[in-house]
C-alpha cells in the first residue's frame, strides 16, 4: 500500500511538473521575444515602409511587411473560405456526411492538412512557372489558399457536423431547396465559421515556407496583385540575419509586432470557440 | 418518527451494516441531501426508492466515497461501516471502497480482456501469482453465472459481450474483491428482462453472504427482492422499513401517494 | 459545388504528380536507391546525395517527440483529472495560446535561448565543443512547438471518457493513478497514437524554425549535439540559388516530392494502426 501511495505522488508531482514546463514556455516565449524587442519598438516601425539602407541601419520600419502580411492572409482566408465553404455543405448535405464516400473526401483534406506548407510552397512555385507569374503577391495568395483550404475544410466540416440533421430535415421538409438550407444551417453555426476563419488566417500571416517563393519581397507595399509582396516572418528573419545589431534589434520587434497580431487573432477565436458551444448547450 | 419504528421493530432481527448519522451534502449551491441519518441492515437488501433527482444516486456514493471525485461536493455527518466512520480523514480511501461492490446503471466493462476485469481488482491489492487469479476469476464467473458463457472467450475484450452479460462481468469483478457490501445504482434499468431476471435473482442468491444497497424507480422490482426499503424524497428520508409495510401500508402520506402511483 | 470538391480535392494528386515531374530530370541521372542513400551532395559537379537530409529530418523530429509526448501526455492528464476546477479553466486555453504563435517566432527565441543554453550550459558536460546549433536544438524548439497540438487532441480524448469508467475503477479500490494508468490512459490509447501521428506529421514538415537553430550542415548527425539540414529546411535555403546551378531546381522538387511521400505514407500506414487499434479496444 505504501508503495501504491508512493507511486501516485510521484505521478502527481510528475504531472505538475511537466505542466509548469509547457506553461512555462509560452510565458518564456513571449517573455523573451517582448524583452528583446521593446526596447526597438517605436512609431516608426509600424507606420513607415523601409527606407534605402533599412537592413544595414538606417531609418524605416516595417509597414511593407505589416500591409503585406495581411494582404496575403487576408486574401488567401477569403479566397479559401470561397472554396471550403461549399465543399463542407457539399461533404455534408449532398452527399450525406456519414457515407464512404464523404469519408474518403474527408480522409483526404485530412492528409491534405499534414502536408507541410513548403510542399505548398513548391507547389505555388510550380503553378506560378505554369501560368508564367513572377513572385508577386498574387503568387503568394494562391500558395497560402491552397495551404489554408484544408484547415477551413476540416474546421467547418466539424462545426457543421455539430448541426443536428433534423434542422436540415425540417427546412427541406418546407420546400427549400438544398442550397437555401445549406444557408440555413450556415447561420447556424456562424461563431464556429467565424472561428475557423481567424484560425485560418492567424496561420496565414505566421507562415514563412509557403510565401518563401511565391510572394517574393518588397520595400513596397504591393500596389497590384502582380507586384511582389513583403510578409511579416520574412522581414523578420532577413533582419535578424543581419549583422548589425541594430537590424537584429529591429528584427526582434517585428517578431514582437507579429506576435501581437497572432496573439489577439486567437484570444479572439478563443472567445468564439466559447460562444459557440455556449450557444449550443 | 421512522427512526424509532425502525428500531424498535428490528432491533432484536438485525445487525446494522452501515449507519448513516445527520449526512448533509451539498452539490455546488444545491443542498442534495438533508440531515440523512439511517441504517442498512446487514445481509438484506435494502432499496432506496424515490422519484428522479431526489438524491437517491448521490446517497448511494456517499457510501463508498464516490462523491470525493466530483468537484464542488461538501460532505458532513458521519457514515459508519462496521462502526468506522468512513470521512474520518485518516481513513484509507481504498480500502473502504475495497469493502463495497458497485454496479452502475449501464455497465463499464474496463478496456481489457473478460479475464482481466475480473482480476482487476485483485491485482491492485497484491494477488500476482496466476494460479490464484486464475482460480479467483472461474469463482467470481460461477458466482454470477457467467462461467458458462464465457469460459471459451476469456481473453476477449470484455466489450464484445451482451450488455446482460456485461453488467453480470462487472457484478463478478466487484465480487473478486472480497466486498461486504454490494450497492446497485438502477443496475438492471439497461437490461432487458431476462438479464433482469438473472440479475435480481443473484441478489437474492448474493444476500446470503453480503448486504445489499439497490437504488431502483421500478418499484416491482423493489417489491420483487427487497426485505428493506428507503424512501427519499427531494433529499430527505420521509419514511424507512420493512419491505412490505412500505408498499401495503406506509404511514407517510408522501409515501403512500409514491407508492400507489405505481401499483394498484 | 461538385466541381469545388473535386477540384480540392484533387490537388492531392496535383501536388504528387507536379513535384514528380520536376523531380524527372535528376532522377534520369541518379536512381532513386542512389539519391535516398548517398551522402555525397555536390550540387555543383550534379551529385545528390540525400540521405544525410533525410537523417537530419528523422532526428530533429525523433528529438522532439521523444520530449513532447511524455511531457504533453502528463500535462494533458492533469488538466483533465486532477486540476481543480478553477485551474483547469485557465490551462486549457492557455496551452492552446502558444498553438497560435507562428513558427518564426519560435526560431527567434531557438536563437535567443535554446541555443546559447545548449553552447554554454547543456553541450559542455558530453562534447568537447559545440556552437549550439544542432539537432537538438531543432529538436527542443520543435517539441515546444507540437506541445499545444498534442496536449490539446489528448485533452478532448480524455474529456470523451465517461466518469463511469473511472468511477468503476475507484470503486475497486484503485488509487487515482491507478484508475488512470490502467484505466483511463488505456482507453484513450488510439486517441493518443492520432495526437502522435499528427504531432510527427507536423513535425516533419516544419521549416522555418528548425532552420533557424539546427545548422544547416549536410552531415549525418552522430548525436544529438551535431548540427543537422532537415529536408525542409535544404529546399527553403537554397531556393535563391535553383535557377542557377543546373539539376539543383529539379533535385529541390524531388526534395520535396520526399517530403510528400513522407508524410502520405506515414498518414496512411497511421490510419491502419489506428483502425486496429480501436477495433481491438472497443466492441
Amino acid at each position: 500500500m505504501r508503495r501504491r501511495k508512493f507511486e501516485e505522488l510521484f505521478f502527481r508531482g510528475l504531472m505538475l511538473l511537466a505542466t509548469v514546463i509547457i506553461s512555462g514556455s509560452l510565458f518564456l516565449i513571449v517573455g523573451t521575444i517582448f524583452y528583446k524587442g521593446a526596447p526597438y519598438m517605436n512609431l516608426d516601425m509600424i507606420t513607415k515602409t523601409p527606407g534605402g539602407g533599412f537592413y544595414i541601419g538606417k531609418a524605416g520600419g516595417i509597414l511593407n511587411a505589416i500591409i503585406g502580411s495581411l494582404y496575403i492572409a487576408g486574401g488567401a482566408t477569403v479566397s479559401g473560405l470561397l472554396i471550403s465553404v461549399p465543399v463542407a455543405i457539399f461533404i455534408n448535405m449532398y452527399i450525406n456526411g456519414k457515407t464512404f464516400l464523404a469519408n474518403t473526401l474527408r480522409m483526404a483534406y485530412d492528409v491534405l492538412f499534414g502536408i507541410p506548407s513548403i510542399v505548398y510552397g513548391a507547389f505555388g512555385f510550380l503553378i506560378m512557372v505554369y501560368f508564367g507569374l513572377r513572385a508577386s503577391l498574387l503568387g503568394g495568395i494562391i500558395a497560402v489558399t491552397l495551404l489554408v483550404i484544408p484547415i477551413l475544410v476540416r474546421t467547418l466540416d466539424e462545426v457543421i457536423r455539430t448541426v443536428p440533421s433534423e434542422l436540415g430535415d425540417a427546412t427541406l421538409s418546407l420546400g427549400a431547396t438544398r442550397w437555401e438550407t445549406a444557408k440555413v444551417i450556415l447561420r447556424q453555426v456562424r461563431p464556429g465559421i467565424f472561428t475557423a476563419l481567424l484560425l485560418s488566417f492567424g496561420r496565414a500571416i505566421g507562415d514563412v515556407a509557403s510565401v518563401l517563393f511565391t510572394a517574393g519581397f518588397s520595400d513596397n507595399i504591393p500596389a497590384s496583385l502582380h507586384e511582389p509582396a513583403a510578409s511579416l516572418p520574412l522581414a523578420i528573419f532577413f533582419q535578424l540575419s543581419s549583422p548589425v545589431a541594430e537590424v537584429q534589434g529591429r528584427g526582434y520587434a517585428s517578431a514582437l509586432v507579429l506576435t501581437i497580431i497572432v496573439l489577439f487573432i486567437t484570444i479572439l477565436s478563443e472567445i468564439c470557440i466559447r460562444k459557440f458551444y455556449k450557444q449550443k448547450a | 418518527m421512522y427512526q424509532e419504528v425502525l428500531q424498535t421493530e428490528s432491533v432484536v432481527a438485525k445487525k446494522t451494516h452501515i449507519s448513516v448519522k445527520g449526512l448533509n451534502v451539498h452539490i455546488g449551491s444545491q443542498h442534495i441531501l438533508k440531515d440523512i441519518s439511517i441504517d442498512i441492515p446487514d445481509k438484506k437488501v435494502t432499496s432506496i426508492i424515490g422519484p428522479s433527482g431526489c438524491g437517491k444516486t448521490t446517497l448511494l456514493k456517499t457510501f463508498n466515497r464516490l462523491l470525493d471525485n466530483s468537484s464542488d461536493v461538501k460532505i458532513t455527518g458521519k457514515v459508519l461501516v462496521d462502526g468506522e466512520n468512513i470521512y474520518d480523514p485518516n481513513i484509507e480511501v481504498t480500502r473502504i471502497r475495497k469493502k463495497m461492490g458497485l454496479l452502475s446503471q449501464r455497465p463499464y466493462p474496463l478496456p481489457m480482456s473478460v479475464y482481466e476485469n475480473v482480476a482487476y481488482g485483485p491485482r491492485i491489492h497484491g494477488t500476482r501469482k496466476k494460479a490464484l487469479l486464475d482460480a479467483l476469476v472461474e469463482r467470481q464467473l460461477r458466482a454470477t453465472g457467467l462461467w458458462e458463457e464465457v469460459k471459451d472467450r476469456l481473453n476477449a475484450p470484455a466489450t464484445r459481450l451482451s450488455i446482460g452479460q456485461q453488467q453480470r462481468l462487472c457484478l463478478a469483478r466487484g465480487l473478486a474483491v472480497n466486498p461486504e457490501i454490494i450497492l446497485g445504482d438502477e443496475s438492471t434499468s439497461a437490461l432487458d428482462p431476462v438479464s433482469t431476471r438473472i440479475i435480481e435473482d443473484l441478489f437474492m442468491k448474493l444476500k446470503e453472504k453480503y448486504s445489499i444497497v439497490l437504488v431502483t424507480h421500478i418499484l416491482r422490482q423493489a417489491a420483487r427482492i427487497s426485505d428493506y426499503i428507503i424512501f427519499v424524497y427531494m433529499g430527505k428520508i420521509i419514511e424507512a422499513g420493512p419491505a412490505e409495510q412500505i408498499l401495503q401500508d406506509p404511514k407517510e402520506e408522501l409515501t403512500r401517494q409514491y407508492v400507489k402511483g405505481y401499483i394498484t | 459545388m461538385l466541381i469545388f470538391t473535386i477540384l480540392s480535392v484533387s490537388i492531392l494528386l496535383f501536388i504528387g504528380v507536379e513535384l514528380y515531374l520536376h523531380s524527372l530530370p535528376v532522377l534520369h541521372k541518379l536512381s532513386w536507391g542512389q539519391l535516398i542513400t548517398s551522402s555525397v551532395w555536390k550540387p555543383m559537379k550534379g551529385l545528390f546525395g540525400f540521405f544525410p537530409f533525410i537523417m537530419g529530418t528523422l532526428w530533429v523530429t525523433g528529438i522532439a517527440i521523444v520530449i513532447a509526448l511524455p511531457l504533453c501526455i502528463l500535462t494533458a492528464v492533469y488538466i483533465t483529472e486532477y486540476a481543480p476546477s478553477r485551474i483547469k479553466k485557465i490551462l486549457s486555453p492557455f496551452v492552446n495560446l502558444l498553438s497560435g504563435i507562428p513558427p518564426v517566432i519560435f526560431g527567434v527565441w531557438g536563437v535567443l535561448f535554446i541555443i546559447p543554453l545548449i553552447q554554454n550550459h547543456i553541450a559542455s558536460h558530453f562534447v568537447d565543443f559545440s556552437t549550439g546549433y544542432s539537432v537538438l536544438a531543432g529538436g527542443i524548439v520543435l517539441a515546444v512547438m507540437i506541445f499545444p497540438l498534442i496536449v490539446s487532441i489528448i485533452t478532448e480524448v480524455l474529456r470523451t471518457i465517461p466518469q463511469d469508467l473511472r468511477d468503476a475503477s475507484s470503486s475497486l479500490g484503485a488509487t487515482k493513478w491507478e484508475t488512470t494508468k490502467k484505466v483511463v490512459l488505456r482507453k484513450a490509447l488510439p486517441g493518443i497514437v492520432a495526437a502522435l501521428v499528427l504531432a510527427i506529421s507536423r513535425a516533419f514538415g516544419e521549416t522555418i524554425a528548425v532552420l533557424m537553430v539546427c545548422g544547416n550542415n549536410a552531415v549525418v548527425p552522430h548525436s544529438v549535439f551535431d548540427p543537422g539540414y532537415p529536408l525542409p529546411a535544404l529546399i527553403a535555403n537554397n531556393y535563391g540559388d535553383m535557377m542557377s546551378i543546373p539539376l539543383y531546381d529539379s533535385a529541390l522538387m524531388f526534395a520535396a516530392l520526399l517530403l510528400f511521400i513522407i508524410i502520405l505514407l506515414f498518414n496512411i500506414i497511421s490510419r491502419v494502426i489506428l483502425s486496429r487499434l480501436e477495433r481491438r479496444l472497443a466492441a
